[in-house]
């Protein structure tokens, strides 16, 4: 009665539309950022979109087990390439977040935004249904996130560290902890926060202060954080028009096709443009969490709800950033800020979400047939 | 370890499942929110704040380059120019453009020929100037140095040749002191008012007289140059160019012709000439000379012209008309006169001259030693005769007099549009004792009979009290062509009082007395008017015991000022005239106040002869006053040059000849006439003296 054959139907269309979408806004944005040219960013970003796609729709076929095999191992070559990148740092001097492996640089704390998620769901996946309210179910989810949150945040990426802990800690939230160990650590770290702050590197407290008020200083540090504003504001509702930016086409803005693309989109598309990029990400992410909310497996759902809640973290912490919501920490917009490395990571935690949507049709329709 | 309240709870499969879905649904709830305050936030600032971001960008991207108004021409009665624009070339840096400042400035001093001083000028000011804003290289450069500059552009970069406006007066020097001249801005103003017009190159402020006062309505709009730029300062394109709005012209009473004539017949002398219309009270000339050239103040004048124009005695850096202050000596017996007959005192009234009468210890002489024997209010005037006004002051008392000379205008402030003002002094036994504490005496009110002791006034007020005689109404002066004013207050005097002092100034001029020297040669037209001398030093007892020395063998600063005052047609006047000749010592009588005022007021009714006289007068002065301006000028130069071991020996001995040449040329050019008097570069005392205490 269908006429669109299986494997076509089962193909996810919906989450490669919104994909597509995003992806190829981001290219336009990017043509524009470089002066209404495809070199050198908008070609390279859309090439590496074709081929992350098809890497994220190899992962989908891969079986849900395998991922929940190798979440471990993966957790640990990660965890071990950090402390490499810690190492090679140290004698080089200075900060140093890569490992230049000859033909690209790996960034290892990229991967372990997926690889948290991985290791802290297949934990509480094994952890008995029981012990989920004793103490054995929190510490050791600690230490799996406790440990390259450090560090990372030592490298130093207040951002990327940030991430890896919302990230896992997300994970021990659905994975059903009591909820006023949240809310008490929740108040414990507002209490925190400004001794933590004193432990900050200056160029970090900078930030953190600039943030809190840009204009003091806007032709120093709050240059970027103003002139993304700027930018912002001045696009009104429908922008000053393709190719018509001033901000960045001037060089007013910095980072103008990395971190503060979302700045390049709003000055020529306008808050119209914003809200097509919000709620395609929106989209996005209710596709993630239906997918969780649809899984009967207990580390898959985790792994979808967590993954999705990454790529939640990317998107709203850069907005914020430009939006002069947060401070300026250096999170890419995923599909949209120019980059290898975060579209990677993305495609990646999409490709695992396309796993498990596709193992959970393939669960339900076999059960649907039996019943 | 456990937990121990947790324990009581049972956990199974399903509740854990039940709790996944409620917090998985929490999670995309709060990714919703997170959403939509995302968007609330975007379309705050987008929206709601649209209109400052977008000032911000603007400002971000357009730099805005001014284009300094063309100033508003000021215009004479007939709407000649006395002071217009003309097309200047300039060329500017733009110091942050600028790649090799030095080899840059090397080859600018080069092409346009710039002095050591300019460079080094250029050089501080480069070092000062920040970013886009000019620094002035030149201006008033001819074609030829600007296209010079404009072809070799490619190698010079941050040079920026244009086309602007500079501020030229026609008239030169005898417009200097009336309408002042205009300079760049100085770093007060711009403090001040922080307009950054103040500091584009080219852009002009009044600095002095008329330009000054002035400055608002003579000041334009300035235009824009837009061009965008990036955040690295390189120019993307121009935008719209808004052409400057040029200010408004100022039309004048002055009428342009009869003020430099008025300047260049003032000759070599330090004096001033100001003439009323006696319809209305508009003032048609107000010259003071010698004066600055007002286009080369606008300029930016060298260090040493300015050195040059402040050492000199004949003081041109001063508007005598309106600062200078001078005893009023005998130009106000007219007024004296007319409060005499409004106090009851008949014309014919008689009194005998014997050449001095003692008041109190003090004998006081009158002018002519021998005495005029019996003078009548006619003679008296005409032959200037002191002691008839010594006597019948005594009768009246000073407040009466004090009285009549405010009402002919001594001592009155007008409200000009002058920065700057002197107004003289008008005597009373109130103000002596408000400002001295002293008594006023009868030997007071003597003195200010004959206009010496305290009585101060400035040539404008000498004018104003002319034309008030002359009309008997109380015209004030005003300078703006047009202008709507009230009609004057009567002065307050019986009308046939006034005929009476018309013809016994008439008598002055044409009735054989002291004023001969005015008669003008102009059929049917008869001037009225009244000399005066104003003493500058105190006459010692030696010389009283020796007898007085001429004016012509003291030095220039001691000698006496010469006075004169007067209106033609003296029947029915229509000008009124004052003429003031400092330290003039009535030595030379083609130079002396009275020619001068009958000569110019002459140009008012026949421009022709005026002139010719004029022209043949100024071949035994050296020349108009720009000619000798220009060789005054030059000799000061060698001098320096001499004084400073640049000049060689005997080229200085040379120098020293010609310089010595022009000036005693220049300062006493009819030697005949003026044979035994001391050359006026003779070491004169240093500060001149504006106030000379009179006779006392």
């Amino acid at each position: 009665m269908n006429i669109v054959p299986e494997p076509v139907a089962q193909f996810p269309w919906k989450v490669l539309g919104i994909l597509f979408a995003i992806a190829c806004f981001g290219t336009l944005v990017l043509y524009s950022s470089a002066g209404g040219s495809i070199t050198p960013w908008a070609i390279n970003q859309a090439v590496r979109f074709v081929i992350f796609t098809g890497m994220a729709l190899v992962l989908s076929r891969i079986p849900l087990e395998i991922f929940a095999r190798f979440a471990f191992p993966a957790y640990g070559v990660v965890l071990v390439s950090l402390v490499v990148v810690e190492l090679i740092g140290g004698v080089a001097g200075g900060s140093q977040r890569w490992i230049n492996l000859g033909f690209m640089q790996l960034q290892p704390s990229e991967f372990m935004k997926p690889a948290i998620v991985l290791a802290v769901a297949r934990f509480y996946a094994l952890l008995p249904v029981g012990e989920i309210r004793r103490w054995t179910a929190i510490w050791p989810a600690l230490v799996l996130i406790g440990v390259p949150w450090a560090l990372v945040l030592v490298q130093p990426d207040l951002g990327t560290a940030t991430m890896i802990a919302a990230g896992g800690v997300t994970v021990m939230f659905l994975a059903g902890l009591p909820l006023r160990l949240f809310v008490g650590s929740g108040l414990a770290l507002a209490a925190i926060i400004p001794i933590a702050f004193s432990f900050l590197h200056d160029y970090q407290k900078n930030r953190v202060l600039i943030f809190l008020d840009p204009e003091s200083d806007p032709l120093g540090a709050g240059y970027h954080i103003s002139q993304s504003k700027i930018a912002i504001g001045s696009g009104g509702l429908w922008g000053k028009g393709f190719l018509k930016g001033t901000q960045s086409h001037l060089d007013y803005l910095p980072e103008g096709h990395t971190d503060f693309v979302f700045a390049t989109m709003a000055e020529e598309w306008g808050l119209a443009g914003g809200i097509f990029l919000i709620g395609a990400f929106l989209l996005l992410f209710r596709w993630g969490i239906g997918v969780s909310l649809r899984t009967q497996d207990k580390y898959a759902r985790l792994v979808a709800a967590g993954l999705t809640t990454t790529i939640f973290f990317y998107v709203a912490i850069n907005l914020m950033m430009v939006m002069g919501l947060a401070p300026v920490v250096g999170i890419p917009l995923p599909f949209m800020s120019y980059g290898g490395s975060s579209m990677l990571t993305v495609m990646l935690c999409i490709g695992i979400i396309m796993a498990i949507e596709r193992s959970t049709r393939k669960g339900r329709r076999s059960s649907g047939n039996w019943a | 370890m456990k937990l121990p309240r947790l324990k009581k709870k049972t956990v199974n499969e399903a509740a854990l499942s039940f709790t996944f879905t409620r917090r998985a649904m929490v999670i995309g709830g709060i990714q919703a929110g997170f959403g939509a305050m995302l968007i609330g936030r975007m379309a705050w600032i987008s929206i709601a704040e649209n209109e400052k971001y977008n000032l911000l960008s603007e400002s971000n991207r357009v730099n805005l380059t001014l284009i300094p108004p063309r100033r508003g021409w000021i215009i004479d009665r007939n709407g000649r120019p006395l002071a217009n624009n003309r097309t200047d070339f300039r060329v500017d840096l733009i110091p942050e453009r600028v790649t090799d400042p030095e080899g840059t400035i090397r080859s600018l001093a080069q092409l346009l020929s710039l002095s050591p001083e300019d460079v080094e000028r250029i050089k501080t000011e480069l070092d000062k100037s920040a970013g886009f804003r000019p620094v002035q290289v030149a201006e008033k450069l001819t074609y030829d140095q600007f296209a010079a500059v404009s072809v070799r552009l490619p190698d010079l970069p941050g040079v920026s040749p244009s086309q602007g406006f500079s501020r030229y007066y026609p008239a030169g020097a005898t417009v200097g002191h009336l309408l002042g001249y205009v300079g760049a801005a100085s770093a007060k103003d711009y403090e001040e008012r922080k307009d950054p017009l103040l500091i584009t190159p080219g852009f002009k402020v009044g600095k002095d007289g008329l330009e000054k006062s002035f400055d608002r309505e003579l000041t334009g709009k300035p235009g824009a140059k837009r061009v965008e730029v990036t955040a690295r300062g390189k120019i993307v394109r121009e935008l719209t160019t808004r052409p400057d709005t040029p200010g408004n012209p100022i039309k004048l009473t002055i009428d342009a012709g009869l003020q430099e004539y008025a300047g260049r017949r003032l000759a070599t002398q330090s004096g001033s000439v100001v003439i009323i219309d006696c319809h209305n009270g508009d003032v048609l000339a107000m010259a003071s000379m010698p004066s600055f050239d007002p286009n080369s103040f606008s300029d930016g004048i060298g260090r040493l012209e300015w050195e040059m124009l402040s050492k000199d005695d004949h003081v041109p850096l001063r508007n005598k008309t309106l600062q200078g202050l001078y005893p009023p000596g005998s130009t106000v017996k007219p007024m004296v006169a007319l409060a005499l007959l409004e106090a009851g005192v008949k014309p014919s009234e008689t009194i005998g001259c014997s050449g001095a009468i003692r008041v109190g210890n003090t004998l006081f002489h009158c002018h002519k030693r021998r005495g005029h024997g019996a003078v009548n209010m006619r003679t008296a005037i005409a032959q200037s005769c002191d002691i008839y006004f010594y006597q019948m002051a005594q009768r009246i008392g000073m407040d009466r007099i004090a009285s009549m000379a405010r009402r002919v205008g001594m001592g009155q402030k007008f409200p000009l549009p002058f920065p700057s003002q002197s107004y003289g002094t008008v005597p009373d036994p109130a103000w002596k004792l408000k400002k001295y504490g002293q008594k006023w005496q009868v030997y007071d009110t003597v003195n200010a009979t004959i206009g010496q002791g305290y009585m101060l006034i400035n040539p404008l007020q000498m004018a104003v009290m002319a034309a008030r005689l002359a009309t008997g109404r109380q015209l004030m002066p005003n300078f703006l062509h047009g202008a709507s004013r009230s009609a004057p207050a009567p002065v307050g005097v019986n009308e046939e009082h006034l005929v009476t002092i018309r013809d016994a100034m008439s008598a002055v001029v044409n009735g054989g007395g002291t004023g001969g020297a005015a008669r003008m040669s102009i059929p049917g037209v008869m001037m009225a008017g009244k000399t005066g001398t104003a003493q500058v030093r105190r006459i010692t007892m030696s010389e009283r015991a020796g007898g007085v020395r001429g004016n012509a063998s003291l030095p220039f600063k001691l000698r006496d000022h010469a006075l004169f005052q007067g209106f033609a047609p003296f029947d029915n006047p229509r000008y009124a005239i004052a003429c003031i000749i400092e330290h003039g010592g009535h030595v030379n009588r083609i130079e002396d106040a009275p020619m001068i005022a009958s000569d110019t007021m002459s140009f008012l009714f026949d421009q022709a002869k005026a002139m010719e006289k004029l022209e043949t007068l100024e071949k035994g002065w050296g020349g108009t006053p720009a000619e000798r301006m220009a060789r005054q000028m030059a000799a000061f130069r060698l001098a320096k040059a001499i004084e400073k071991g640049e000049a060689p020996p005997q080229a200085a001995a040379n120098a020293t000849e010609a310089a010595n040449a022009t000036a005693s040329n220049a300062s006493s050019p009819a030697p005949a006439q003026n044979a035994d008097a001391q050359p006026a570069e003779d070491d004169a005392p240093p500060p001149p003296d504006s106030n000379p205490g009179g006779a006392r």
